[in-house]
């Protein structure tokens, strides 16, 4: 019996109903089935389609004291919940749920088993810190190849980087412990993630969309591997404390062969993690960055009053640079965690100025720093390291003047969001780029040393 | 005549549970019987039928079970369970009680002309 009027009724009711979050799917397949039965009923004592879905929907009553009802029961349901395996795989294209999961522990004990070859190939330290990255990110690309199904193609494209980083890591002849050899080791990682990324964005390079979801999954993949390294610490000082009282070194095991594991295979369920929830729990990344804000424009402010109390940075030694370096990152990453969670379409608030203020000081920070280099620089001449320092700051610069003037724009009015938002995404492969310059570039240009 | 909408929730979990005690049924045609033994008179917000279901399902009173309907389509059944039984035992001898009570009541109180006329 075909009713395309009564049907399109109920598929919208079903949608409707569906939004609720403690009513679950089956529910509603209870509730349908009383709705039509109602209807039928309703039907054969003489009233006609429209009227009869009228009357059932009525007595089905009010739709929010019925969830209201279904909430109260089911209060877990209002925790969203994260289903890693789903029962059943009725409305999935056909994959087994467990294919998944066996495809992300192979590839985690696969990263595992290729650090542990690394261990063993490589006889010295300094060239397996600079292999370590090669061993394990081409694991997570391949999960992203897997799991967004790369055309050949895309795949090609991927193993280029990776080949290009493994020939230049291993046949340049870096002077042992040298500074290009440093940085190489510093920024390879920077230049293998944007491959992942590519990998994450299943070939769409150019869609400032994925790129947003890439920094998106990044803010995300870090805070899930932070909490998965803070349960692997705890299970680890558990067992090596139960081990050390019973009297049995539990260290050489841990070394050789538990860490050199689950290190980087934790990399790998990570991404797997975040991959699963992304529709079903709230990201944490924004919610850490609302309440880091106010404080970093704190602590920058504070920062700048000891500087300009301490009459400028002109002696301050290397590792002081290297921390600012470290909290303009910091910066950074707030800024583009709360744009990558902000609507876009919303007015400027009072968190817009917050950022605004944060990207100013951030701006101030980084010019101290900047003259502090030139003088440095101007006074002892060039070095490898205050190059790479320089060109991360003048990067950070012009990001951030960028950023600040497009955020001046959008509180005034004359800006949509959109460009603040195009600008991050548009800007972040400069740094893979410099990263890359600074892997491939630097050694031959200072000689390897 | 409406019931007073406490009373109709009060009455609800016997209700159902004695229902269920006669045989297993799915949710409309609980509904359904109930409109039948109360000639029309105790109307429920058909939707809060099922988190009932679900409450008593959770207490291990019935069990559900999915099936089809002649139409072919997903039906849920509900059935009563021991538990449900040992419940239902309950609530009969607590209703009992009241009844008793009430009758004795309805006896001795004269019984206002205009009473039975806007209660719900």
């Amino acid at each position: 019996m075909a009713q395309p009027e009564l049907e399109a009724q109920i598929d919208r009711w079903r949608s409707y109903v569906q939004r609720r979050q403690a009513i679950s799917p089956a529910d509603v397949d209870e509730l349908e089935d009383h709705l039509r039965e109602q209807i039928a009923e309703r039907r054969a004592t003489g009233l006609d389609e429209d009227e009869a879905f009228l009357v059932a929907i009525k007595r089905l009553g009010n739709l929010d004291a019925v969830s209201r009802e279904f909430a109260r029961e089911h209060s877990d349901r209002l925790w969203k919940q994260l289903v890693l395996l789903p029962e059943s795989a009725h409305d999935d294209a056909g994959t087994p749920p467990w294919r998944e999961l066996a495809v992300v522990l192979a590839l985690a004990v696969g990263a595992g088993i290729a650090v542990k070859l690394g261990f063993t190939l490589f006889n010295n330290e300094n060239a397996f810190a600079r292999n370590i990255g090669l061993l394990v990110f081409p694991f997570l690309a391949g999960y992203f190849a897997w799991k967004r199904q790369l055309t050949l193609r895309v795949g090609a494209v991927l193993v280029v980087p990776f080949l290009a980083l493994a020939i230049v890591l291993n046949v340049y002849p870096f002077v042992p412990g040298g500074s290009t050899e440093i940085l190489a080791v510093l920024h390879a990682p920077v230049v293998l993630w944007m491959v992942v990324g590519l990998a994450y964005m299943g070939g769409r390079w150019r869609s400032d969309g994925r790129r947003m979801d890439f920094v998106r999954f990044t803010g995300e993949f870090a805070i899930y591997y932070v909490l998965i390294a803070l349960g692997g610490a705890v299970l680890v000082g558990l067992t090596l404390g139960a081990f050390s009282l019973i009297g049995t070194d539990f260290e050489p095991v841990l070394g050789q062969w538990i860490l050199p594991f689950a290190v980087p295979g934790a990399l790998v369920v990570a991404a797997w993690l975040v991959e699963a929830k992304q529709n079903v729990v709230e990201n944490i990344a924004p919610v850490l960055t609302r309440i880091f804000t106010p404080l970093t424009i704190v602590m920058l402010l504070a920062l700048l009053g000891v500087i300009a109390a301490a009459g400028g940075l002109a002696d301050v030694d290397r590792e002081l640079l290297i921390l600012m370096d470290a909290i303009l990152i910091l910066v950074l990453a707030l800024l583009l965690y709360s744009i990558s969670a902000r609507d876009s379409l919303a007015r400027p608030g009072l968190f817009d100025g917050l950022q605004l203020l944060l990207v100013v000081a951030a701006i101030a920070v980084d010019a101290v720093m900047l003259t502090a280099m030139l003088t440095r620089i101007a006074e002892f001449g060039f070095s490898p390291n205050k190059i790479a320092a320089l060109g991360l700051n003048l990067l950070l610069l012009v990001h951030l003047v960028r950023a600040a003037w497009l955020t001046i724009g959008f509180l005034r009015g004359r800006r949509a969001f959109l460009q603040l938002e195009t600008w991050q995404t548009r800007y972040l492969p400069v740094y893979g780029a410099w990263a890359a310059v600074v892997v491939m570039v630097f050694p031959p240009v200072f000689s390897f040393a | 005549m409406r019931i007073d909408k406490d009373l109709v929730a009060a009455s609800a979990t016997p209700l159902v549970l004695g229902i269920l005690a006669e045989g297993d049924l799915y949710g409309y045609a609980i509904l359904k019987r109930v409109g039948e033994l109360s000639g029309g008179s105790m109307q429920w917000t058909d939707g809060m039928l099922y988190p009932l279901l679900h409450r008593l399902e959770r207490l291990g009173y019935v069990d559900s079970s999915w099936g089809t309907s002649e139409a072919g389509r997903r039906r849920k059944h509900y059935a009563i369970t021991p538990t449900g039984r040992e419940a239902l035992q309950e609530r009969h001898q607590q209703w009992t009680v009241v009844a008793d009570a009430l009758r004795q009541v309805w006896h001795t109180a004269p019984r206002p002309p205009a009473v039975t006329e806007g209660w719900a």
